[in-house]
């Protein structure tokens, strides 16, 4: 018996456990009039009857496939000759993926007899263990069923228990993605310490150099690789630095415009206009910042006298602060349009013009928000990749200048785990260092963002 | 409907009562066949009112019948609400306050506004104040808005009370500091007219004492026209009353005359609290 039968069975107890615990109650209730002698609408009673039912063996289930191919292995390894069972470990494994590949195709017969004792066994273990899990599935299911009729009565509180149970299973749910994002962090944060256990931490917060390349094997030369961030942040920075010089104000007189200016017609065009913006995928944006920004760049600098590099870090940010306009100019307009209606028209009251009123009070009093907009705009042009990888390059030059190329913490990430890796050379594990390191920047500045933001919303409540 | 209209400043019986029934003089706001509109709805229909200098007038009648909406014409607050309609005519000083040429942020200046919920700017106490001279440019120096601050708020009693903090946040105050507050914003700025909507609807008895108490203090020296849905508040502040009903005025009188002798059954329904 397979396990999708043994499933499909398990829902079909389900289903029927509903229907028995509910007409049980409809039944004890008095039939008709029911509802008013029941605690709970009868369906609640059929939920419950049917959780138990089912939830006790679908755990069972699901802690038996989580075990069942270690106690397989384990059971077969028992089946084994003493001489085989000696074997060094790596041996033993292979023998054992040997019997595992040929278990799952009918009729194959290995030469060895060892083999193919191994695997009879095997096959053998498989079909007793999935009759008994299906024999103690039916049974819990029957079992659960049985219990939780006995307690379907007109007073019991069925619709507490579902609902305490279905709590459980939200709370499930959002520890998901808590425990994925512990997880991760985690996980970055041990490999980025085994980097660190081989590249000291001042040198890679201090040191003004970036050239990962190590040696991989001992005759090459000349890479010995140095793990400065400084260029990387430096250019990072930067480009941060340009996009925001861009997204800033035109973010910012967008949101004015649309918050304060635009009549609510012209307001239902532009708005849907700028999310289009947003939705952009970054990679558009990135050829866009290759083929065309860059060479006009270049083209505007050759005819200024000036020498531009052909992946300026200037077309890079001009066309990351692109980006980044719709993010500004929507939370600035959230933030300008929760400002309440009466501060408006009490500078309009005292003879305010609009554009005092809104120098004077509107932003002011917004200013809170479009400052928590602002950071989570610069954190997450610190964090963008796509635009950078294709249009800033890769040199890592510690430079202030524009016209230059450098390259960005995200970059190198993408740089270093592209293609063929040695896991534990340096250079794979200062991925992992760049990305914890990007992932406290940009954490410090969402959470800090966030704070403006929420205090800012509080104030007005 | 016809609104049955005392002659201001006319008759004996006028200049025997009210506070201000003395400096009635001449006629400051003159409203002629006023309609107006928010879109499809007609929230005001042909009012015809004078208003005049030194006295405190209050506007009564049931909700919606357009008694917000009679007051931002008056200082074309409504110019800012789209959709919003006037047709008609309201003089100030015998000018035309909807004539081309007149510029509405002048106006504001001239007309000033107190709302039904303080609405103190989020920022300091002196700023709150100071802002309108500022905009205006009543004060050339440090010194002169100092002096104009103070007086301001000396004016509404707040002075002796916020001295010490005209540093911290408006918004820091209790609720009947921050609408006398915004009362001295409003006159730092100079008015002649103060148009008040319901200003002590937000506050407890005691704040609202204060505030009556303020308005007779300043009806010495401004037409104050006041919204209330309180007819104690209507007749310990005002010298007369103007009761609409639908968009319409269907009475106006001097305040002890349309309390104990209204005209007009609605009127009458209305004080009596049949309806509203
Ligand atoms: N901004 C607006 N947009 C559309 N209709 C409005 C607007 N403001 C007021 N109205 C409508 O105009 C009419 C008059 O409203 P107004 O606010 O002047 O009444 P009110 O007498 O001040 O009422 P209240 O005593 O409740 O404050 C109402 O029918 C109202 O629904
Ligand atoms: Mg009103």
């Amino acid at each position: 018996m397979n396990m999708t039968t043994v499933v499909l069975l398990l829902s079909g107890v389900g289903i029927a456990a509903f229907y028995a615990g509910r007409s049980r109650a409809l039944r004890l209730g008095g039939g008709i009039d029911a509802a008013r002698h029941l605690h709970s609408l009868p369906g609640y009673y059929g939920y419950f009857v049917a959780i138990w039912a089912t939830l006790p063996a679908a755990f069972v289930l699901l802690g038996w496939l989580l075990v069942r191919e270690r106690l397989l292995i384990a059971w077969v390894v028992t089946g084994l000759p003493e001489s085989i069972r000696e074997l060094p470990p790596g041996q033993l494994d292979l023998l054992l993926n040997n019997v595992l590949n040929l278990a799952v195709l009918p009729d194959a017969v290995a030469a060895d007899p060892v083999i193919a004792a191994a695997t009879e066994h095997y096959r053998a273990a498989v079909e007793i263990s999935q009759w008994s899990v299906a024999v103690a599935v039916g049974a819990l299911a029957m079992l659960g069923t049985w219990l939780a009729l006995r307690l379907v009565r007109p007073g019991f509180r069925a619709r507490n228990r579902v609902e305490a149970v279905i709590s459980r299973f939200l709370v499930a749910a959002s520890s998901i993605a808590i425990l994925t994002t512990i997880g991760i962090v985690l996980s970055v944060l041990f490999e980025a310490l085994r980097f660190f256990e081989q590249v000291p931490l001042h040198e890679f917060l201090f040191g003004t150099s970036w050239s990962p390349q190590t040696a991989i094997r001992d005759d090459q030369v000349g890479s010995s690789g140095s793990f400065g961030i400084a260029p990387l942040l430096a250019g990072t920075l930067l480009i941060t630095l340009i996009s925001m010089l861009i997204a800033l104000p035109i973010g910012l007189m967008s949101a004015v415009f649309t918050a304060e200016y635009s009549t609510s017609r012209i307001r239902g065009v532009v708005k849907p206009l700028l999310e289009v913006l947003a939705g952009i995928p970054t990679v558009v944006y990135g050829f866009f910042a290759v083929l065309s920004v860059a060479p006009w760049v270049r083209g505007l600098g050759e005819a200024l006298g000036l020498d531009v590099a052909s992946e300026s870090a200037l077309a890079a940010g001009l066309v990351m602060g692109v980006m980044i306009i719709p993010l500004i100019s929507s939370l600035a307009d959230d933030a300008i349009r929760a400002v309440p209606d009466s501060l408006r028209e009490g500078a309009t009251a005292l003879g305010a013009t609009r554009y005092e009123t809104i120098v004077g009070i509107i932003l002011p009093a917004a200013m809170p928000g479009i400052a928590g907009g602002v950071l989570l705009a610069v954190s997450r042009a610190i964090g963008e990749t796509m635009i950078v990888v294709m249009a800033a390059g890769l040199a890592a030059n510690l430079t202030a200048n524009p016209l230059e190329a450098v390259t960005t913490v995200t970059v190198q990430i993408v740089t270093l785990l592209v293609g063929d890796q040695e896991f534990e050379s340096a250079k794979t594990l200062a991925a992992f260092a760049l990305g914890l390191m990007l992932f406290v920047i940009t954490m410090l500045l969402n959470v800090l963002g966030l704070t403006f933001v929420r205090r800012y919303r509080e104030r007005y409540e | 409907m016809t609104a049955s209209t005392d002659e201001t400043g006319a008759g004996p019986r006028e200049a025997t009562t009210g506070p201000t029934a003395d400096a009635i003089r001449e006629t400051c706001i003159a409203i002629r066949e006023l309609d107006a509109w928010y879109g499809d709805i007609h929230a005001l229909r042909s009012i015809s009112l004078d208003i005049a200098y030194g006295e405190v007038i209050a506007l009564i009648g049931p909700s919606g019948c357009g008694k917000t909406t009679l007051l931002r014409c008056l200082n074309r607050l409504n110019d800012e609400v789209e959709g919003a309609r006037v047709a008609g005519s309201v003089r100030l000083d015998g000018q035309e306050i909807y004539a081309r040429p007149v510029d509405p942020v002048a106006l504001r200046a001239r007309v000033g506004m107190v709302f039904q919920k303080p609405n103190p700017f989020p920022k300091s106490i002196y700023d709150n104040v100071a802002y309108g001279p500022r905009i205006h440019g009543l004060a050339t120096d440090r010194a002169q808005l100092d002096d104009i601050v103070h007086v301001s708020l000396e004016r509404v009693g707040l002075l002796k009370e916020v001295r010490d903090r005209l540093d911290e946040p408006g918004t820091d105050l209790s609720g009947g500091q921050q609408q006398r507050l915004c009362i001295a914003r409003t006159i730092a700025v100079g008015p002649e007219v103060i148009l008040m909507d319901e200003p002590c609807s937000a506050l407890d008895p005691i704040a609202t004492a204060r505030i009556e108490d303020l308005i007779d203090e300043l009806a010495e020296d401004y037409v104050i026209v006041i919204v209330t849905h309180s007819m104690q508040q209507a007749a310990r502040v005002s010298s007369r009353v103007a009761y609409l009903n639908h968009g319409s005025l269907i009475e106006v009188g001097e305040t002890n005359r349309i309390f104990t002798n209204p005209q007009h059954k609605l009127t009458e329904d209305y004080i009596t609290g049949r309806i509203g």
